[in-house]
């Protein structure tokens, strides 16, 4: 089973889709912030293209309205005219101007016939009749479109009304203040109406189509929606009003801009609906309005949010997708890993015949699989090799066991020797370091009186020594006759072992006949280490050195002989090099002064029990690890009693 | 045992307290003296919830506009009772009107004088020498107030739009707090960019609307009067209290009559008109007309154009107190 729940495919695919995803967010927030500005900034020209337009079309009618009183002020202000003049003045220019809706004069109070306060005639193109003006209930002195030019002393579109008298249509009046000259003195005269239908403008304004929700509005000079989609907006509310209804500060700040003649790009919300929009406002020149354009929010970016939608629903399948063959990728890297895991999890425990995933690919993980099929085949070759090689060494082993068993059935194993020797106890040991060992030891009686005992050392370790310890013993055994002194003895062995003796091996020995009568031992040292003398009354020491080189070497070799009497209770001990030359672990030797000590401690006891202390302290010593074979005598001479 | 079930079955067809519930409602009608705006809330408010009807009055609200001066309807008999300037009232009187105030609902003048900063008007003396338009039936106040701080002012006639002002034809103009401030708010212009002036803080307070009825009519009936001004005063309460829907009531008579209904500015109308009733707060004397405001009002009348006032008692009916 392959899990990649936590393995290296969750962790490629989690690292692969999550830098995928973060780059992508950074380019797409890049690519949507450009795109938005883009689409601001071609909306703004778009808008502005738009206003400049229509402003200027509306600047147009509404100028060419303008002419007509304005023209007409010149003509009051050259001359006096009398009533029919004025009445044909005021036909003619609603007449021949078809925007002009109503068109009136009126003078200020006195100011035409110095017996009339008011002096005003108005003609009116839907019922083409003239009226005059003023009256108690109208004192149009006090109307706006006659009182602010006045005051202001200039023309001025009024804020457009409801013209309650002409069928509810919207208007707006173009007053023009004329004066005359009254003792030298420029007085104000009068003010010259033209009433204008705005219908034509909510048409136009109507007629401005932006996306499906955008539309345009006017405002007058005090912030009053001229036109605006919402009838119950027009010359009901202000732009102020709706930025309190809003609580939008923002909003009134924009509309200050628009009545303060400004123009702008700005985004808002939007008025009627509340949703955010751009708004592009211009100033109407002529007449002091402002025309703005508002673009809903939510259309002008729906291309651009219908794109967001369709990159994101891309980019999240895309990222499922890449999520997928990262992940099924990975498994083809990681699956024979596992493979391989679990085929060498089996070869650990045995299983060289299981079989390594394939590979189709080249790859690294091919590469790993070949080596560790490779690996798995030489092991298999060489568990083969291991498994002959540890067989014939288990055969040898063996064989060395049996020749152990023979070299160690050759030495006598009966102490004391002889039950009928009281005069002598004896005690020895051999512990091979090999399973083979070269050491001998061998006591025998060569008549009544005379007891001889010998230890050896061969040369070398294992299967040749051991052959050459039989010779050596079976030599002795045989050359030690009654009468030869212990010299001879040693010289005849020699001789013999010397003789053809290609491989150059050779044994110390010491060799010394025992009179067990006299307690005097007559011996001859082959080289081999001084045996110790112990003494009854607890004195050790070495035995002193007699001439002589190691047996077997050399023929002709001569051997010096030597005496030592031992009294009722003393002792002799015998050794080999295994003895003195035992390391510890840290190759310290167990040396000759140690040996002298542990055998003065050990004075007293049982001939057995001195040897089986010792040897188990040389154990002890070496750790278990032992390094030559270690052969041990002890003979005491308990005399005639 | 027999009386009293004939009596409990009386009251609950009645379905009123005893007393009241026998007599049939007295019918009423009332002018305010504009056209239905939150300026005249509370009468709505209380014909609305009941308030009128609870106290034994069939009141009908007629419908009040430049064209149907209230003075004129009471003074023909065809309004019953309506709502008068304080000032008004006292020269109809003069002029041998017998018109009673049975409550002053406004115990503030709601006039004020609104200037721009740009004219350089920032305290009450940089008004002098310049162009100020003032009402033509409200001047009473503004020329007090020149006179009593020695101005000369320029004033030009004030129509009833504020364009004037707007347009920059005259430098001050009128304005009422509840009504033609808000305009020039939302004309565009800031409050910190204009200067006011309430009169009441120049100690020309002459608190404005007021409930009258002629003396004659009054004393047929008394307590339908005091019933009329306790419900009103109950309305104006209960308006002030839940103000969205006495919005709502306000702006629906509005359309009734036709006329553009501005929302916001109908309920800053009532705000406004919350401060002038009640300017203290609880602790006023809501629909008292105060003898200092009646004397004030009355010899400043008397001063400015001779109109010959009468004594406060012979004015004013307590119908709060009853």
């Amino acid at each position: 089973m392959i899990t990649f729940k936590k393995g290296i495919a969750f962790k490629l695919a989690l690292i692969f889709s999550g830098s995928v995803t973060l780059i992508f967010v950074i380019i797409f927030g890049a690519y949507y912030s450009f795109t938005r500005k883009m689409i601001e900034k071609n909306t703004a020209e778009n808008a502005r293209n738009l206003t400049l337009g229509t402003v200027a079309r509306i600047d147009g009618i509404l100028r060419s309205v303008q002419q007509v009183p304005e023209n007409m002020a010149g003509t009051l202000e050259r001359g006096t005219v009398n009533k029919e003049e004025l009445i044909g003045l005021i036909k003619s220019a609603v007449e021949k101007n078809p925007e002009i809706y109503g068109y009136g004069i009126s003078f200020a109070p006195y100011a035409f016939d110095k017996n009339s306060l008011y002096m005003s005639p108005y003609y009116c193109r839907a019922n083409k009749s003239l009226s005059w003006l003023g009256s108690d209930t109208y004192q149009y002195l006090l109307a706006d479109w006659y009182q602010i030019p006045k005051e202001l002393g200039k023309s001025r579109w009024s804020e457009p009304y409801y013209d309650e008298g002409g069928g509810n249509i919207l208007m707006a009046t173009y007053s023009v203040p004329f004066y005359r000259l009254v003792n030298g003195k420029r007085t104000f005269t009068g003010v010259i109406t033209a009433d204008m239908s705005l219908q034509w403008l909510r048409e136009m304004m109507a007629a401005i189509k932006i996306l499906d929700t955008g539309y345009a509005f006017l405002l007058s000079k005090n912030g009053n929606f001229v036109t605006h989609p919402d009838h119950t907006f027009i010359m009901n509310e202000t732009i102020f009003g709706v930025a309190e209804s809003l609580g939008d500060k923002k909003l009134r700040g924009i509309g200050r801009g628009m009545i303060g003649g400004q123009a702008a790009f700005v985004h808002t919300q939007r008025l009627d609906a509340g949703k955010p929009g751009f708004l592009y406002y211009t100033p109407v020149t002529s007449s002091g309005w402002s025309l703005a354009v508002l673009f809903p929010q939510d259309e002008l970016l729906a291309d651009l949010t219908h794109l967001n939608w369709l990159v994101l629903l891309l980019s999240a399948a895309g990222m499922l997708v890449l999520f997928g063959v990262v992940v099924s990728e990975a498994r083809s890297i990681t699956g024979p890993l596992t493979h391989m895991a679990d085929a060498t999890a089996e070869i650990a425990a045995g299983n060289l015949d299981v079989k390594m995933p394939e590979t189709r690919s080249e790859d690294e993980v091919a590469i790993l699989s070949r080596a560790f099929s490779a690996m798995q085949l030489s092991l298999k070759n060489h568990i083969a090799r291991l498994t002959e090689a540890t067989a014939a060494r288990e055969r040898i082993e063996s064989e060395l066991n049996i020749a152990r068993d023979i070299q160690l059935s050759i030495l006598p194993k009966i102490f004391p020797p002889f039950a009928g020797m009281p005069e002598l106890d004896l005690f020895a040991v051999l512990k091979s370091a090999r399973e083979v060992g070269g050491d001998l030891y061998d006591f025998f009686t060569v008549d009544e009186d005379n007891f001889c005992f010998v230890i050896g050392d061969v040369s070398g370790k294992g299967v040749p020594a051991s052959l050459f310890m039989a010779v050596t013993k079976t030599l002795f055994k045989a050359t030690a006759v009654s009468g030869t002194p212990p010299e001879v003895v040693l010289d005849n062995v020699n001789t013999e072992l010397s003789r053809g003796n290609d491989k150059a091996m050779f044994v110390t020995a010491f060799f010394g006949i025992l009179n067990i009568k006299t307690g005097v031992i007559a011996f001859s040292n082959g080289g081999h280490n001084l045996p110790v003398v112990m003494r009854k009354d607890g004195s050790v020491k070495y035995l002193w050195k007699t001439g002589g080189m190691v047996v077997g070497a050399m023929e002709g070799m001569k051997f010096e002989p030597g005496t030592l009497t031992l009294a009722p209770g003393d002792r002799l001990f015998l050794y080999t090099d295994g003895v003195t030359e035992a390391m510890d672990k840290n190759k310290v030797l167990f040396s000759d002064e140690r040996l002298l000590r542990e055998l003065e401690q050990l004075h007293g006891l049982p001939v057995k029990e001195v040897l089986n202390r010792l040897l188990a302290m040389l154990v002890d010593y070496s750790g278990g690890d032992q390094s030559d074979d270690i052969t041990m005598m002890l003979l005491e001479y308990k005399g005639r009693s | 045992m027999k009386c009293l079930r004939t009596f409990l079955l009386l009251c609950f067809c009645a379905g009123a307290l005893p007393g009241q519930a026998l007599a049939a409602p007295k019918k009423l009608s009332f002018i305010p003296l504009w056209s239905p705006q939150a300026q005249f809330a509370g009468y709505y408010i209380a014909l609305e919830k009941g308030f009128y009807r609870a106290k034994g009055l069939d009141v009908e609200i007629l419908k009040g506009g430049p064209e149907r001066p209230a003075d004129v309807l009471l003074k023909e008999g065809k309004a019953d009772i309506g709502t008068l300037w304080l000032s008004e009232a006292i020269k109809e009187r003069a002029h041998g009107v017998r018109l009673l105030n049975v409550a002053q609902i406004t115990q503030r003048s709601a006039l004020m004088l609104v200037a721009k900063k740009s004219s350089d008007i920032r305290k009450l003396q940089d008004l002098d020498g310049k162009k100020v338009a003032l009402w033509e039936s409200f001047q009473l106040q503004p020329l007090a107030l020149f006179r009593k701080y020695h101005l000369h002012v320029n004033v030009i006639p004030q129509a009833h739009s504020i364009n004037l002002f707007l347009s920059g034809g005259a430098d001050a103009a009128s304005a009422m707090i509840y009504n033609e401030y808000h305009i020039i708010l939302n004309s565009g212009l800031n409050p910190d960019e204009l200067t006011t002036f309430f009169f009441y803080d120049y100690g020309l307070n002459f608190p404005e609307d007021g409930i009258y009825m002629l003396e004659k009519n009054y004393n047929k009936d008394p307590a339908a009067a005091a019933a009329f001004v306790k419900a009103t005063l109950e309305g104006w309460k209960y308006a002030f209290e839940h103000k969205d829907e006495a919005v709502e009531v306000v702006l629906r008579r509005m359309r009734e009559a036709h006329l553009p209904a501005n929302l916001m500015h109908q309920k800053w109308m009532l705000e406004k008109m919350q401060g002038l009733i009640y300017p203290e707060g609880p602790a006023t004397r809501a629909g008292e007309l105060k003898r200092a405001d009646y004397e004030r009002v009355a010899s400043e009348l008397a001063r400015s154009g001779g109109w010959q006032s009468v004594a406060y008692d012979s004015f004013y009916r307590d119908c709060i107190t009853k």
